[in-house]
């Protein structure tokens, strides 16, 4: 019998050392019966987008607190889509200015998460947006 | 069940994506996933598996990243191999979920095509390893790796599937377990073809050792594993030490590695290995169809029947076990 699971790539790049969030979205997706592969800190975008075809994963979860988002994040979403993984999920949480969020949404990404969002959201957004992938 | 003809070929070429995608139908027991197996499993059987295990803490996704990068960096002119890295971690039982860190620990190895880790959780397995662990170590022999190395969840005392899978199974320990030793020595240390003592500048190493190698030789006196169901002359498990987070040594232990490999070609162990471990394959897999056989010609409400008569004592679980289990037309025709 199929047992699927969500696996969700939890990614740190760039250079700042504060991965508290990152770990507590880990933790909330974990209770939430997710599958949560975390990479450590300081990622480069090659190393995440390996990361996440190995683990083959369906959503990456990228946290960035060091203002360099506009310059890593795309560069991970053309990785992606150079690798053939076009159709993952890619969520941003951190210290995002409003005026940046709609060109990374422009560029691909699912969901942009500011502090103070409630875990529940973020685990809902990921299982809907898996599920949809999942239909196409 | 057909299986799109490219993705078996595609991982019999090397080809990473459809790779993942397989392990991933492996690991979600869909059948499709197992029809790509059943076409794979011609290729299989080259690599040389290296179960990795031990208590959580001692060091054994930092011993994996040294490993891994000293097959891929060889010392003198030897050739570098490909090493493919299969990290279990526990599944929660609350939640079913799982957070998988042992990449943390390998971030040397990232950027190098020789190389292909893949983070399995355990899913409720008990044992150390997962139930696709084994399929999914067939996938990466297949794909070509010359090494898979299987590192288990942070074991104890029961958590020995790992030996019954590896070709050459490592057991980490950390000094200063001090009694612990006493607790871990009837399971896991009797899998040990290799001992390694990492973290080897902490305190209480020397102990640690000498207790080790006592232990050893109590253990392993005229005959060898029986529970691997070989008959070939002895292999003492050597016990090393390491510095894991200082590279410290590391070429040592591969050199340990690949002399156990050296002895079980040798010794005809190789295949002993081989054949008892698909034996074990095949025996939880004719269990496994024999249970769905039964399931499916047996009518719900006879067991609920059964199991009714179980509750108010009429007749005993066993019994009822006899009762249920005499009609198999299938399997008894006649």
């Amino acid at each position: 019998m199929t047992e699927r699971k969500i696996r969700v790539l939890i990614a740190k790049p760039g250079l700042d050392g504060h991965d508290r969030g990152a770990k507590v979205i880990a933790r909330a997706l974990r209770d939430a019966g997710m599958e949560v592969i975390y990479t450590g800190l300081r990622q480069t975008p090659e190393m995440i987008a390996e990361a996440a075809l190995q683990e083959d994963v369906d959503a990456v979860g990228i946290s960035i607190l060091s203002g360099a988002h506009m310059v890593l994040v795309p560069r991970v979403l053309d990785l992606l889509r150079a690798n053939g993984q076009e159709g993952i999920c890619v969520f941003v949480g951190g210290i995002i200015p409003e005026n940046d969020v709609p060109s990374l949404i422009n560029a691909g990404v699912t969901q942009v998460y500011g502090p103070g969002t409630p875990t529940t959201q973020v685990v809902e957004d990921i299982t809907r947006a898996v599920l949809q992938q999942a239909q196409v | 069940m057909n299986v799109k003809h490219d993705l078996v070929e595609s991982v019999v070429a090397g080809k990473r994506l459809p790779l993942a995608r397989l392990l991933t139908l492996v690991e979600n027991n869909a059948p499709e996933g197992q029809a790509a197996l059943d076409q794979l499993f011609a290729h299989t059987g080259r690599a040389h598996l290296i179960g990795v295990t031990g208590s959580p803490g001692s060091g054994k996704s930092s011993l994996v990243n040294q490993i891994a990068l000293a097959l891929r960096n060889p010392s003198s002119g030897k050739p570098a191999r490909s090493v493919a890295i299969v990290a279990v971690d526990p599944t929660s039982p609350f939640t079913g979920g799982a957070v998988l860190g042992d990449r943390v620990r390998m971030r040397d190895l990232a950027g190098d095509p020789g190389i292909f880790i893949r983070s399995m959780a355990s899913r409720g397995a008990l044992g150390g390893l997962a139930r696709a662990t084994t399929g999914v170590v067939q996938a990466l022999d297949a794909a070509g790796f010359d090494i898979v190395l299987v590192e288990t969840v942070g074991a104890g005392q029961a958590e020995v599937d790992i030996a019954r899978l590896a070709h050459t199974t490592l057991v980490i320990e950390a000094p200063g377990m001090g009694d612990d030793i006493q607790a871990i020595k009837a399971g896991i240390l009797e899998i040990a073809d290799i001992l390694v003592i990492n973290k080897a500048d902490h305190p209480g190493v020397d102990s640690t050792v000498r207790a080790l190698r006592a232990m050893l030789e109590l253990g392993h006196p005229t005959h060898s594993h029986s529970f691997t169901g070989s008959t070939t002359p002895l292999w003492i498990p050597p016990v090393l030490q390491t510095i894991a987070t200082q590279s410290e040594g590391i070429d040592e232990l591969v050199e340990a590695i690949d002399r156990h490999a050296a002895y079980l070609h040798a010794t005809g162990a190789w295949q002993a290995r081989d054949r008892s471990r698909l034996q074990v394959e095949l025996e939880q897999l004719v269990q496994v169809e024999l249970n769905n056989n039964w399931r499916a010609s047996i009518p719900p409400e006879l067991i609920q029947e059964t199991l009714a008569q179980v509750e108010t004592r009429q007749i005993s679980p066993y019994q009822a076990a006899k009762q249920l289990t005499q009609p198999l037309p299938e399997l008894h025709p006649g």
